[in-house]
């Protein structure tokens, strides 16, 4: 996954602050979390800085298909053991006689499910990392045998 | 709610949406299962002989001719039909006085013996969730090969005595060649043992456990292992198929460990089955007969031995009738050759190797889809089905009888 490293090597880095950041490092964990867009940054409109804004565009394409929270799923890599499922604090909070015991949930109130063999998000708003009080949970991360869920 | 027949796991709680005649939704299934059950709709087999289509009856009638006028009929498969079936099997064998035997014979059949004979104490996944602090995956990738597993019962869900799972209260431990998935998800407590040298990992737990030191891999982690072994209240060993290839004769040395472990605390062995059912014929051959496989019925007598394995019978055999199983692919090939040489008769939902090669084709309805019955889980504990859906296909007994009829 991308680091805000990379993305500040590629920013003009002139400190004008027109983005109303006091630093180009800080505007780069702004477009991290997506807070702030590329065009944001008027210097980087500049042509001579074509190339970098173009491999800054391609950089952050991954980021665009992330959740609210910054949850992407890779379909491709799961094997749908549910894993994330079962471990996921809301999930067993929502539904205690299933998830909580290993079964699959039945009700529509939880954040992950398995269907057709791959895991699915829904209910985004419910994740413990959205929202002002989020806390940074990563019980489906860690869980995940084949690294195809991550956060950005 | 549908059971999935994908793996030894029988996952109960399966939920399907059939439209236009294929699933279009299947809830809580893992990939393995959805890629088992969409398998359905492909390549579905059709009544053969010889290679042309004949009526369901006509394919029946051959293959009782087949059987009846073989001399050493061979019967294989078994670990992918129920319960109902595999008694079917065994009747007709017994009558036929053919050989009999099934998967385990090449893969988990040596540790099933252990655990069914007693020789080793076992317990049932519902155990595991409610109890096991800590789970041994030796020679075993559930992550890929039984994918709910860590999830249902190991090591993720909250049972009777685990409400702090994984975070708190259960260790996973996984030995194996290689960084297996599972094992990444053991963070430090994977054991990495070299192709064959499980026998010298055993021994060097044992010197641990009784205070020496030990004189295979690394000191420190060996002590480690050693010590978390101690401190478990509940321990589960789930051996799987690079447990088997690599100690092979020394079996007896998992044994020991195992007798060692529950004189300090509580260990349980439950082997890593793949196949939905091949338990359950090793229960049920056991039950009959006092072996779980490999058994000749010639001439009234029941014979026990290497010389009945598949591997020594495909070659002496007239005749082979395979049941849900496709040996040709799987077994060496030395095997596979003189099965394709016999009068094949195969019994299989779907296409496969062994069903292009025999010279009889009957096609059955799938397990779980199309047909129900009674399974044993990997544990032992009986799983009843239900079909989820009506087929005009006959399922693996009904097959079965109408042959025991004819002849
Ligand atoms: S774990 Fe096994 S039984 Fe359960 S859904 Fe997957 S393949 Fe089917």
């Amino acid at each position: 996954m991308v680091s805000a490293m990379e993305i500040y090597q590629l920013l003009p880095r002139e400190a004008c602050k027109e983005c109303g950041y006091t630093s180009c490092m800080a505007l780069a964990v702004a477009l991290l979390n997506r807070e702030k867009k590329l065009e944001d940054c008027p210097s980087l409109l500049n042509p001579k800085y074509l190339e970098k804004f173009k491999k800054l565009k391609e950089l952050l394409a991954p980021l665009e298909k992330a959740s609210e929270t910054g949850l992407i799923i890779h379909p491709e890599k799961c094997f749908g053991c549910g894993n994330c499922v079962v471990a996921c604090p809301v999930n067993v909070a929502a539904e205690p006689t299933r998830c909580a015991v290993g079964l699959g949930p039945q009700g529509d109130r939880v954040i992950l499910a398995v269907e057709d063999g791959v895991v699915k998000c829904m209910n985004i708003k419910e994740c413990k990392r959205f929202g002002p009080n989020r806390v940074l949970c990563n019980a489906c991360t860690v869980t995940c045998p084949s690294q195809a869920i991550e956060f950005v | 709610m549908v059971v999935c027949t994908g793996c030894s796991l029988l996952c109960e709680d399966i939920e399907l949406v059939l439209k236009d005649g294929t699933i279009s939704q299947a809830k809580n299934l893992c990939r393995k299962g959805h890629a088992h059950f969409q398998a359905l709709f492909i390549e579905r087999t059709r009544p053969m002989i010889d290679g042309r289509e004949v009526s369901l009856d006509q394919a029946i009638s051959k293959a009782a001719e087949i059987l009846k006028s073989a001399k050493s009929p061979l019967f294989y498969g078994w670990s992918n039909s129920t319960l109902e079936a595999q008694a079917a099997g065994i009747d007709l064998a017994r009558r036929l006085g053919a050989t009999i035997d099934d998967t385990s014979s090449f893969c988990q059949g040596i540790l099933m013996e252990l655990v069914l004979t007693g020789k080793v104490p076992t317990c049932t996944l519902d155990d595991v969730r409610n109890f096991a602090d800590t789970s041994v995956f030796w020679g075993a990738d559930p992550s890929n090969s039984h994918p709910r597993h860590l999830s249902r019962f190991a090591y993720y869900p909250r049972g009777e005595k685990r409400q702090k799972s994984y975070e708190e209260e259960r260790i996973c431990i996984a030995v194996d060649v290689r960084k297996s998935a599972t094992a990444r998800l053991c963070s430090n407590y994977y054991f990495r043992v070299p192709p064959g040298q499980d026998a010298e990992f055993i021994e060097s737990i044992l010197a641990v456990l009784d205070g020496k030191i030990p004189r295979f891999g690394d000191k420190k982690r060996m002590i480690e292992l050693g010590t978390v072994l101690r401190k478990t209240e509940y321990g589960v060993i789930f051996p799987g198929l690079g447990m088997v290839y690599s100690l092979q004769e020394k079996m007896d040395l998992l044994v020991r460990l195992v007798a060692k472990l529950n004189e300090i605390t509580t260990f349980m062995v439950l082997p890593m089955v793949d196949h939905y059912n091949m338990r359950g014929f090793n229960q049920l051959l056991l039950d009959e007969t006092g072996f779980i496989n490999r058994v000749s019925f010639q001439g009234g007598t029941t014979v026990h031995g290497p010389e009945q394995s598949v591997m020594a019978a495909a070659k002496s055999c007239d005749a082979a009738l395979v049941i849900g199983s496709d040996p040709l692919s799987a077994l060496p090939f030395g095997t596979a050759r003189a099965l394709a040489k016999t009068s094949l008769i195969a019994i299989d939902p779907r296409r496969s190797l062994t069903t292009d090669a025999a010279k009889v084709v009957i096609p059955s309805a799938m397990y779980g889809l199309e047909a129900g019955g009674t399974s044993l889980r990997l544990d032992g504990v009986k799983i009843e089905f239900e079909p989820f859906f009506k087929s005009e296909l006959l399922s693996d007994e009904q097959i079965l009888a109408k042959i025991k009829e004819a002849i």
